[in-house]
C-alpha cells in the first residue's frame, strides 16, 4: 500500500536514463534503486541509487532525516538490527550482490561502517577498541601489532591515550578511535557517518585531512554522510544530495559546490546577498526540488 | 572472644561465599554479554547437577559423566540462545527477563521429567571433614571439602578473567557488552558470541551444580540458590567477574559472622535474611556495586 507514494517509475515505467548510463562502468560499490522500510510500515528510502568508484571519496549530503544514515546502514546491513529492511533494489560491491549479507560477512569483504556518534566501546581502552576492529581477521600477534602501529601513525594522539578507557577520551579522540577501529579491519571501503558531529571546526578539518590521507595512501574508498556540506564537498570527489529519501541531485563535488541551489539551500549563500527572513521563507516555499 | 572460633566462622563463611560466587558467575557472564538478567541460572545449576548424578547412578564413569554433562549443558545453552533469546532480539529488557523466568520452569520440569524428582546424594570423593593438620596444630576446624570448593572456584575465576581480558573472543565479549551496534559494525557476529556466552554459562552452572550438589544433595531446592546469588550480584556489581567473587566472599563471611555474633541478640536465624539487608544498604550507597561498571558520563 505504501508503493503509492513512490514516483512514477516504480509502476513499471522504464527507469530514467541517467543511472543506467552510469552503471555501464563497472562500479566498485553500486546501490541500485533501493527502498528501505522500517518496522514494516515506515518508508524511509524511496528509490536511492548511487555509485562509488574505487579509490574515491563520495559525499552523501542532505538535511536531518533525508535518509543518509539509512543509506549507509542499508549498505553495511546494520539495518536488520533496527528492524529495517531493504525491500526493493540491489546493492553490489565489487560485482557481488551484498544486500543479503550479514555485517560480519561485509566486514570480511572489506566494507566497514563508522557509525554516527562514534559508538566506541566505552569501557574498553583505546587500544582494545582498535583491537576489536581486527576481530574478523585471523592474523598473528606480530601482524596485529604492525597494524596497530600503522593506525597510530595516522592518529598519533591515540598512541598517547592507548591505555585510557575510551569513554573518558574527548569527542575528537573517540572519532579517531572509531575510524582507527574500522581501519584495523583492513577495509577497502569505509562508510563514514557524520564524522564532524559535535566536533570543533579545527578538529573537523583534522579528521577530514586524515580521511584524505587514508584515501590516497591506503587506497581506502569512502562514502561519507555529512551535514557539514561545505567541508564535505571540499574533500570529496563526487556528491549526492538526498531529500526525503530520494537522490535529488548529484555531480562532481566542485560542480555541486558551485551550484546556485546547493549554495542557497545547504551553504546559506546566495548571489542576491542577505535577504530578510520573510523573503527566504517565501522563496523556499515556492522553489523546491520536490514539489 | 575465642580467636580460633572466630577464624573458624570467618573462614567457613568465606568458603561458603565462594560457593555463592560460583552461582553468581553464571549470571554475570550472561548479563555482561547480552544485558539479560538470566533468572534461569539456578534452574541450569539444578539441571546440570541432576543430569550428572543420574548418569553416575546409571553406572557411568565419573569423568565421562562430567564430559557428557558438560556437552549437554553447552547444547542447552546454545538451544536457549537459539530458541528463546534470538526471536526476542531487540525486545525490551523486561520481556527478556520474563522469558528467562519462563525458562526456569521449563528447565526444572524438563530435568525432573527426564531424571525423576527424588533427591540424590552426590559424592565427589572429597569428604566434608575438618582438615586434620589444622585441627591438631591450631585447634581450628575447617572443612576439607570447603577448601576444595574454594580452590575450584578460584581456578574457574582466574581462567575466566584471563579469557575475558586477553583473548580475542573475550575482548569481543566485552565489546558486545558495551555496544551491540558498534560490535556489529566492526564485524563481530552477535549470535555466535551469545551462543559462546550461554555455553560458558552452562559450564559454570555444571561446576556450581557439582559443588552444591555434593554439599546439600541434588534436589529441587538447588534452584533456590539462585536467590542467594542476588545479594552477591548487587554487592559485587552485575558486570564484574571479580565483583561476583568479592561479593560472594563478603556475603558469605558477613552472614556467618552475623549469625554467630549478632544472632543471639535477636533470637537467631538471621543468616538467611542478613545478605538481603546488606544488599539493600548497598543499593542506597553504591547502586552499581563494588566493581560494577560505572556509567561513564562526560560533561
Amino acid at each position: 500500500m505504501f508503493r503509492r507514494s513512490r514516483p512514477a517509475n516504480a509502476h513499471g515505467f522504464p527507469m530514467p536514463a541517467a543511472p543506467a548510463a552510469k552503471t555501464d562502468v563497472a562500479s566498485y560499490l553500486s546501490v541500485n534503486n533501493i527502498e528501505v522500510i522500517y518496522d514494516h510500515v515506515i518508508l524511509v528510502l524511496k528509490g536511492v541509487s548511487l555509485q562509488v568508484e574505487e579509490g574515491s571519496i563520495v559525499a552523501l549530503l542532505g538535511a536531518n532525516g533525508a535518509g543518509k544514515t539509512t543509506t549507509l546502514k542499508a549498505i553495511s546491513n546494520l539495518l536488520r538490527a533496527e528492524r529495517g529492511d531493504v525491500t526493493k533494489g540491489t546493492i553490489e560491491f565489487m560485482g557481488q550482490r551484498v544486500d543479503q549479507r550479514t555485517p560480519n560477512e561485509l566486514v570480511r569483504m572489506g566494507v566497514c561502517q563508522v557509525m554516527e556518534g562514534r559508538h566506541c566501546f566505552q569501557h574498553l581502552t583505546v587500544e582494545e577498541n582498535l583491537l576489536t576492529g581486527a576481530f574478523t581477521r585471523s592474523i598473528s600477534r606480530a601482524d596485529l601489532k604492525a597494524d596497530l602501529e600503522l593506525v597510530y601513525t595516522y592518529f598519533p594522539r591515540l598512541k598517547e591515550r592507548r591505555g585510557s578507557q575510551s569513554g573518558y577520551t574527548s569527542g575528537g579522540e573517540q572519532q579517531m578511535t572509531a575510524i582507527g577501529r574500522a581501519l584495523m579491519a583492513r577495509p577497502k571501503m569505509i562508510l563514514l557517518d557524520e564524522p564532524s558531529m559535535g566536533l570543533a571546526p579545527q578538529l573537523v578539518e583534522e579528521i577530514f585531512e586524515i580521511v584524505r590521507d587514508l584515501n590516497t595512501k591506503e587506497r581506502v574508498s569512502f562514502l561519507l554522510a555529512e551535514q557539514n556540506t561545505m567541508v564535505a564537498l571540499r574533500f570529496a570527489d563526487y556528491g549526492y544530495i538526498l531529500e526525503n529519501g530520494r537522490v535529488v541531485m548529484d555531480g562532481a563535488a566542485q560542480d555541486l559546490a558551485q551550484n546556485e541551489d546547493v549554495k542557497e539551500f545547504y551553504l546559506g549563500l546566495s548571489t542576491a546577498g542577505r535577504k530578510s527572513f520573510r523573503d527566504v521563507k517565501h522563496y523556499r516555499r515556492r522553489k523546491r526540488w520536490l514539489a | 572472644m575465642n580467636w580460633q572460633f572466630f577464624v573458624e566462622v570467618l573462614v567457613s563463611g568465606l568458603l561458603a561465599g565462594i560457593m555463592y560466587s560460583l552461582v553468581a558467575l553464571g549470571f554475570v557472564l550472561i548479563y555482561k554479554a547480552s544485558g539479560v538478567f538470566n533468572f534461569a541460572q539456578g534452574a541450569m545449576v539444578f539441571f546440570a547437577a541432576l543430569t550428572f548424578v543420574s548418569l553416575v547412578e546409571r553406572g557411568m564413569n565419573f569423568w565421562i559423566a562430567v564430559v557428557v554433562t558438560l556437552a549437554v549443558m553447552v547444547v542447552v545453552g546454545i538451544a536457549i540462545e537459539r530458541l528463546v533469546l534470538r526471536p526476542l532480539v531487540n525486545q525490551p529488557q523486561i520481556t527478556l527477563f520474563m522469558a528467562t523466568i519462563g525458562l526456569t520452569f521449563v528447565l526444572e520440569g524438563l530435568a525432573q521429567l527426564l531424571w525423576g524428582s527424588q533427591p540424590h546424594g552426590l559424592e565427589l570423593g572429597i569428604p566434608d571433614v575438618p582438615i586434620q593438620w589444622l585441627a591438631d596444630n591450631a585447634n581450628i576446624n575447617i572443612s576439607q571439602f570447603d577448601v576444595f570448593a574454594g580452590l575450584i572456584a578460584g581456578a574457574l575465576v582466574a581462567g575466566l578473567a584471563v579469557f575475558f581480558q586477553t583473548t580475542r573472543i573475550g575482548r569481543a565479549l566485552r565489546a558486545v557488552a558495551d555496544d551491540h551496534q558498534a560490535a556489529l559494525a566492526v564485524g563481530i557476529p552477535l549470535r555466535q558470541i551469545w551462543a559462546i556466552v550461554w555455553a560458558v554459562a552452562g559450564f559454570v552452572a555444571l561446576v556450581a551444580g557439582l559443588m552444591w550438589g555434593a554439599r546439600n544433595g541434588v534436589q529441587f531446592a538447588l534452584t533456590f540458590i539462585a536467590l542467594k546469588a542476588l545479594p552477591v550480584l548487587i554487592l559485587g556489581g552485575f558486570e564484574s567477574v571479580a565483583g561476583a567473587i568479592v561479593g560472594g566472599l563478603i556475603i558469605g563471611a558477613s552472614e556467618k559472622l552475623a549469625e554467630v555474633y549478632l544472632g543471639p541478640y535477636v533470637g537467631g536465624g538471621i543468616e538467611s535474611w542478613f545478605p538481603y539487608v546488606l544488599a539493600l544498604a548497598f543499593l542506597l550507597i553504591r547502586p552499581e556495586g563494588l566493581f560494577g561498571e560505572r556509567r561513564i558520563e562526560r560533561v
